[in-house]
């Protein structure tokens, strides 16, 4: 039941960063577009963002549920980090409404809290991912490192890495749901993001070996760890390939593979630890009593109840944005 | 007082729940008003349902959202504040929320991106199907949030083991007697909310001389609705005190005033509650009352709160004025939807500009009553975060220190007062412009700037007969 849960954990986890990760990736790139641009960028991602931050709560809500301790550490260990990130999102979240119902005059700052909360949310993200890389100064499972025991330049740098990553989910979606001058500047875009990433991992992989991250020594343990990172590298090919055929399809399909060989090693390496070599899944669970009774109604019927009707709406959305000539 | 981080996390938690609140329990009832406009619609095929229907979905959208954000902040602020809590109850408190996450948020999530930019895309039929399901989800998140919150009012079926809360009984947890009484009255005064803010709207409309058709089917479907729904929540509210006198009577007699065991017990109706001297000021007091409505009898001996070690009683002038701000407003509310629905009985409105502007000015009684509602029952609740089982100062997070939460809970009441004010200004303004007319076949926001193409001329075709 404990694997059962990790599993579906891993599931929702992986589903919010590919999902949430491009419409915070658009929400970065809409820095850098004009109003009308800004506008179909708005409108290929207006109609799924508040289901996709929901996966957010669902993967916090099942941790909380399966894997209290871990739930309570993590939290706790990233108090302040967890706040910013939190505004940031309520005020991306609120600016998809408000900015078409304020004043022209007033629209700068919905678009300021929009394209700065989804830049802040995702460099969090990414520094979290990294602090627990580098792993967080824990004892008997509780966090001790104060207030910003978190924070490291490797774990920043991770943050920079993630905003990278989801700037790369965003241009493959933008390709895949707009036309035009859009499509055409994400497709430029879309090689130097990828070769952005690649940096950012072979950096952040040759920066753990340097700094002998104990985390590291998984890989000589683990030697089969290395598909994943080969996955990914056969990904960023077939993604460039796809830039240059101009397969609309093509990019987003591959930067999700690259997102998901790059989970896959995370994990690989982090397993059976919950958080790197303070608390194991086992230590974290949630008693027999909780898992079984989450298991038969949400775990059973309710998420897979739930994945289909996301990808019902999907398709309901499914196509490309439309020139808005209207307001 | 001293500024610790339990102190701060107490008031950061406050502060953000209160906000949280005020728009589930608007748009809990919004949404399940929608759903009986689009299903009148499709019924009667009255234009006039459509174009109040897309009114409100505007105004659904604006609020829903704000909700919405406020509420992941929440399913944080657990683990983040109260670590010893969550590590502590997660057992328990983890699997509700999780189901409502569930069953719940992504219910509703998914299916509002239908709701506002679907109506072209969907047939009518599963257009209302969506709306269903957005009204579905809220009441499923009220029922889990309750049945979690009930849990932490009156604990049931669990055992401690190594410090740790383990579930023994889950339909002990779920079909506890006090989740059927404080789900039944949460959920009514959302639709209550619901009720008022619609009739204030129809109200307003009719002062102003506009809209005549849209502000009769506001008033009539507002007021008649709130007019049944007011007995039937004092009623729920009595039950709901029958729970607290029963399971926490530290609570009660806070809520009552009682400083000492009475038999019989009188009932205060007014006073100055000091804790110092434990005892009332300036106190108007019915005797026999007191016993009457605690246990039904004029002569029941009822416990005050002297009778309790002084680190178990609740704070008490909050719960003691939160309490009576409540029911005063659920008697005003009562006197506003009974006075209201009578004139509209008798259709003697013109003129009756008086009782429009009560009308009008009542909408904020139902979301001062709900707030003061859920600070009876939570600072009540007190020194407790779970009743009788965990004390709220062992369950914050330890290492936590009041910096921190100085910094955070300044953050948060920057950002939320910002979109707070141009919340409601925007609201404001959809109310002020009112029911625009909706293109029949066209249909959808049309301030929206999304033309998504692809599909499907059939589906506008089926649209446009769906509204003959």
């Amino acid at each position: 039941m404990i694997l059962f849960w990790v599993g579906l954990l891993a599931v929702t986890t992986a589903l919010y960063v590919l999902l949430d990760g491009f419409d915070l990736g658009v929400g970065v790139l809409f820095a850098f577009a004009d109003e009308a641009n800004r506008r179909k960028m708005l409108s290929a991602i207006s109609p799924v963002w508040d289901g996709n931050e929901t996966w957010l709560v669902v993967t916090g809500t099942v941790m909380f549920g399966a894997f209290p301790a871990a739930y309570a550490a993590l939290l706790s260990a990233f108090y302040l980090p967890l706040v910013l990130m939190l505004c940031a999102l309520i005020l991306r979240g609120v600016a998809f409404e408000f900015r078409y119902k304020a004043m022209i005059g007033f629209r700068w700052i919905w678009d300021l809290g929009f394209a700065g909360g989804s830049l802040v949310a995702t460099f969090i993200q990414g520094m979290t991912v990294g602090a627990l890389v580098e792993g967080l100064p824990m004892k008997d499972g509780h966090y001790i490192g104060g207030t910003f025991g978190w924070f490291s330049p490797f774990a920043a740098l991770c943050g920079l890495g993630l905003v990278l990553g989801y700037c790369l989910l965003g241009a493959s979606w933008l390709v895949r749901k707009c036309e035009g001058r859009i499509r055409e500047r994400a497709y430029q875009l879309l090689p130097v993001l990828t070769v952005g990433v690649l940096a950012f991992l072979a950096t952040a992989f040759v920066l753990a070996l340097a700094m002998h991250l104990n985390l590291m020594t998984r890989w000589l343990e683990r030697p089969y760890l290395l598909v994943f990172p080969l996955i990914g590298a056969v990904a960023s090919i077939c993604l460039l390939k796809g830039v240059q055929r101009r397969d609309d399809w093509a990019p987003f399909r591959f930067s999700a593979l690259i997102f998901l060989a790059a989970f896959g090693t995370l994990a690989g390496s982090f397993w059976p630890y919950m958080i790197p070599f303070a608390l194991t899944v086992g230590q974290a669970a949630s008693p027999a009593a909780s898992l079984n009774f989450m298991f038969w109604g949400a775990g059973l019927f309710v998420m897979p109840l739930t994945l289909i009707y996301t990808l019902l709406v999907y398709r309901l959305f499914r196509g490309k944005v439309a020139d808005a000539r209207y307001e | 007082m001293v500024w610790t981080a339990l102190l701060l996390s107490r008031l950061q938690f406050a502060f953000t729940v209160s906000f949280h609140i005020i728009f589930p329990s608007f748009t809990i009832g919004l949404a399940a008003w929608l759903t009986v406009l689009e299903t009148f619609h499709l019924v009667t095929g009255r234009p006039v349902y459509r174009r109040v229907f897309e009114f409100w979905l505007k105004i659904f959208g604006v609020t829903f959202g704000m909700g919405v954000v406020s509420g992941i902040v929440l399913a944080f602020e657990f683990g983040m504040n109260w670590s010893r809590l969550s590590e502590m109850t997660g057992p328990i408190q983890g699997p509700l929320l999780t189901y409502e996450s569930f069953t719940a948020f992504a219910l509703e999530a998914s299916f509002f991106g239908v709701l506002i930019f679907g109506r072209k895309r969907v047939s009518p039929l599963v257009y209302l199907f969506s709306t269903l399901m957005v009204a579905l989800g809220t009441t499923f998140s009220a029922f889990w949030i309750m049945v979690n919150n009930s849990w932490m009012q009156a604990p049931v079926g669990y055992a401690i083991e190594n410090g740790i809360f383990i579930p023994t009984d889950w339909k002990a947890i779920i079909f506890s007697p006090v989740v059927w009484v404080r789900f039944p009255h949460m959920l009514v005064a959302a639709y209550l909310t619901g009720a008022f803010c619609v009739a204030a709207t129809g109200a307003w409309y009719r002062l102003r001389g506009i809209y005549a058709t849209e502000a009769r089917l506001m008033l009539r479907m507002g007021l008649f609705l709130a007019a049944i729904l007011v007995p039937a929540q004092l009623f729920l509210g009595h039950l709901n005190g029958d729970y607290v006198h029963d399971k926490q009577p530290a609570k009660f007699a806070a809520i009552e005033g009682r400083w000492h065991d009475e038999q019989p017990a009188g009932e205060v109706l007014i006073a100055i509650p000091d804790e110092a001297k434990e005892e009332n000021h300036l106190e108007l007091k019915i005797p026999y009352l007191g016993s009457l409505i605690a246990s039904m009898r004029l002569d029941s001996k009822e416990i005050g709160l002297t009778s309790f070690p002084k680190e178990d009683r609740p704070p008490v002038a909050i719960p003691f004025f939160a309490f009576r701000v409540m029911v005063g407003c659920g008697l005003l509310m009562m006197a506003s939807a009974w006075l209201g629905s009578f004139h509209l009985l008798v259709d003697r409105w013109r003129g009756e500009r008086l009782l429009l502007w009560a009308t009008f000015l009542s909408f904020p009684l139902p979301f001062v009553a709900t707030l003061t509602g859920w600070f009876t029952a939570e600072v009540g609740r007190q020194p407790w975060s779970v009743y009788g089982a965990l004390r709220t100062a062992d369950a914050v997070t330890p290492t936590l220190t009041a910096q921190a939460v100085t910094i955070s809970l300044i953050i948060f009441a920057v950002v939320y007062f910002i979109i707070f004010s141009f919340g409601t200004l925007y609201v404001y303004r959809l109310l002020k412009i009112g029911p625009v007319e909706v293109e029949p076949v066209r249909a959808g926001n049309p301030k929206r700037p999304l033309a998504v193409s692809g599909d499907s001329p059939i589906v506008e075709t089926t649209q446009g007969g769906g509204l003959l």
